[in-house]
């Protein structure tokens, strides 16, 4: 009893008088008054602020640090915008080059990648193929529009042909595929270690996961080329060995991660109370995971979405190994296709400086760059503008 | 044991409840009336929230808590293995301190909990919204905005739409964590008047901070101190002759 009394809360009665209700209460309130009012003993009334006290000061080191801090940012900003100027000028030639007159007209030798066995080879063939044609014809393929736009990719054939149809249709083959592969599995195992995981199963597969997102993209391109490839040809028997599937699959094993991580801290982040609100209505587990966490998370989850579409899109390694390097446009998922970012990766290092070729590879360059841009673009007004409206009422 | 006449819905006995090694609630034994509104009071950390999660068994939630006691919901001792908590909350909704609507339209958010019941035809689900917004006192200011979103509304309003809500699955208890309190006093008198309404046909448990709130809109009041139940009684005993010194001495306002 005596104990109780000592241990009484000293915050202001509710629904008193100030002070005046604590009068009389016997003995616990002397020890509530003995307590001094912290900032009322310091005030003692006579005091009074001068200019003098008040001038402004000069901090040097909050000056210093300040200013660093502001040069760091500019100094990573303008690397950035000079990347990009430098990667759009060396496109622009394409554009700016005069007409020259059209490309001599060689009865077409298809010269494709597809076979991986003889890449090299036929590489060296038109290599020196073009050398021989450039003597006679004076004068290098030209890049005119209708060439770009061309189905045929062979850019180092007695005709080149820059035509970068099959290489956007082929990043956008093995981006979509990874993205529908991996975004389910991703989304689901936030949902798992958000919402159900048992602690000690989540302090063990998040970080997990996450350690997944640091792997060396070479590491998981090599695992697809050596395993995986036969692995999912002896499962579902298709002609090609590596195909857009294959690097589709091995790419989401690169977006996993990314996606988890970001939609995962989303989840985490919707309240408390929206979570037990729909408890206490008799909903389970899973009814308010799917049914208010990730409604409430959705724009998280679509930033995480666009995350991973972004890298999968721009990832180079993986895909240059494992989906068989044809620039073909065709519907089916089990053929072998190549990306862009593989055709820059693969083909730059062996390029002529200033070349058409050269410049076209910044094209594509220049395209991945532009297509990441807008879809980050579209997706802050598209996550801001509506998402928000929607979810947060605003 | 506190007794009270009349039909009792919840009665507890020897509830213990420990956050860890620490003592929440001790030896609390007491008896809820059915159709009646008992509120809870006691100062800042005392149990009563915490009691009235075991109601529910919302404590399940947090970690590191244990639990030993009876507690009956008519029959039913909650705390038995083969009770379903999806089940039990149901049938004992929850309206919490702060309004906490989805983010959803007016409806949808009603509409939730017979949803996840399994309702889907329009015409039903559209019957139950108008008739739980309706008991909630609510529908008049909200009829022409169903679509909109609760988070559009005032305080008062989103609050009274979570009364909705909770009504919506029919339950049988309705437990209230300080439903007021961060609303003005028009809207504060709404949420009373209608707790007054809704007791005809829900056992409703209220805990509050408010000394004239429980004075006003319940009939049986309950002193917690320090994860004790001090006593139990009719509000109008507790507020004009209590038995027991910290009871009078926290209702005049001397701590607390």
């Amino acid at each position: 009893m005596q104990e109780r009394e000592q241990n009484v809360p000293t915050q202001p009665g509710y629904h008193t008088g100030v002070g005046g209700a604590r009068d009389g209460s016997g003995e616990n309130v002397s020890r509530i008054g003995a307590v001094d009012h912290p900032v009322r003993s310091h005030a003692d009334g006579r005091r009074r602020m001068n200019r003098q006290d008040l001038r402004k000061r000069f901090r040097p080191g909050e000056f210093l640090i300040e200013k660093a801090i502001a040069i760091i940012a500019f100094v990573s900003l303008a690397t950035i915008v000079s990347i990009f100027i430098f990667v759009f000028r060396e496109t622009l030639p394409i554009f700016s080059s005069e007409e020259k007159p059209a490309a001599v007209v060689v009865p077409q030798e298809e010269e494709t990648y597809g076979d991986e066995f003889v890449g090299e080879a036929a590489k060296n063939i038109a290599r020196s193929d073009r050398s021989r044609s450039s003597e006679t014809a004076g004068g290098e393929g030209v890049a005119t529009l209708e060439n770009l736009l061309g189905l045929v990719w062979s850019p180092v054939s007695a005709d080149p042909r820059y035509g970068i149809l099959p290489l956007v249709v082929g990043s956008l083959k093995v981006t979509l595929l990874a993205i529908l592969i991996g975004a389910p599995i991703a989304i689901l195992a936030a949902l798992f270690t958000s919402s159900f995981a048992p602690r000690w199963s989540k302090e063990v597969l998040k970080p997990a996961i996450e350690v997944l997102a640091g792997f060396p993209s070479v590491v998981i391109g090599f695992f697809a080329l050596v395993v995986l490839a036969s692995v999912l040809q002896k499962l579902f028997g298709y002609q090609y060995r590596l195909n857009a599937f294959v690097g589709g699959v091995a790419m989401s094993l690169a977006v996993i991660p990314i996606i988890y991580t970001v939609a995962e801290d989303a989840l985490n982040a919707v309240p408390r109370f929206m979570t037990e609100a729909s408890l206490a209505l008799g909903a389970t587990k899973w009814q308010t995971a799917l049914l208010v966490k990730l409604p409430a998370a959705t724009p998280g989850v679509f930033a995480a979405l666009l995350l991973g579409f972004g890298r999968a899109f721009g990832e180079t390694m993986i895909v240059l190994m494992a989906t068989g390097n044809a620039a073909l446009i065709s519907l089916s998922m089990v053929e072998p296709v190549r990306t862009m970012s593989a055709t820059i990766g693969a083909e730059m290092a062996e390029v002529v400086f200033g070349d058409t070729h050269y410049n076209v590879l910044f094209l594509l360059g220049s395209i991945l760059f532009l297509f990441t841009f807008s879809l980050n673009a579209v997706a802050e007004i598209f996550i801001r503008q509506r998402l928000l409206k929607r979810f947060r009422g605003i | 044991m506190k007794h009270i006449n009349g039909s009792t819905k919840i009665s507890v006995e020897g509830l213990n409840l420990y956050y860890g090694p620490k003592i929440a609630l001790k030896e609390i034994g007491i008896r809820i009336p059915s159709n009646k509104v008992t509120a809870l009071i006691g100062p800042s950390g005392c149990g009563k929230s915490t009691f009235l999660r075991t109601l529910n068994r919302m404590n399940d939630l947090i970690d590191g808590v244990r639990i030993d006691g009876d507690v009956h919901i008519d029959d039913v001792n909650i705390y038995d293995r083969s009770v379903d908590v999806v089940e039990l909350r149901k049938r004992v909704g929850m309206i919490f301190q702060k309004s906490n609507p989805f983010p959803k339209s007016i409806y949808d958010n009603v509409a939730y909990g017979p949803r996840i019941n399994g309702i889907r035809e329009r015409a039903r689900l559209d019957e139950i919204v108008e008739s739980t917004l309706k008991r909630a006192a609510i529908w008049d200011e909200v009829k022409d905005d169903l679509r909109k979103s609760a988070l559009a509304l005032s305080g008062g309003q989103q609050q009274r739409l979570c009364i909705a809500r909770a009504l919506a699955v029919d339950p049988e208890v309705l437990l209230m964590d300080e439903p007021a309190s961060a609303l003005d006093p028009i809207a504060t008198a709404k949420i009373e008047e209608l707790i007054y309404e809704l007791k005809e046909n829900y056992t409703i448990v209220i805990v509050t901070h408010n000394m004239q709130q429980a004075a006003r809109v319940s009939d049986h009041t309950a002193f917690f101190y320090m994860g004790e139940l001090i006593e139990f009684g009719e509000t109008k005993k507790i507020f004009t002759t209590p038995e027991k010194r910290q009871t009078e001495e926290y209702i005049t306002g001397r701590f607390g």
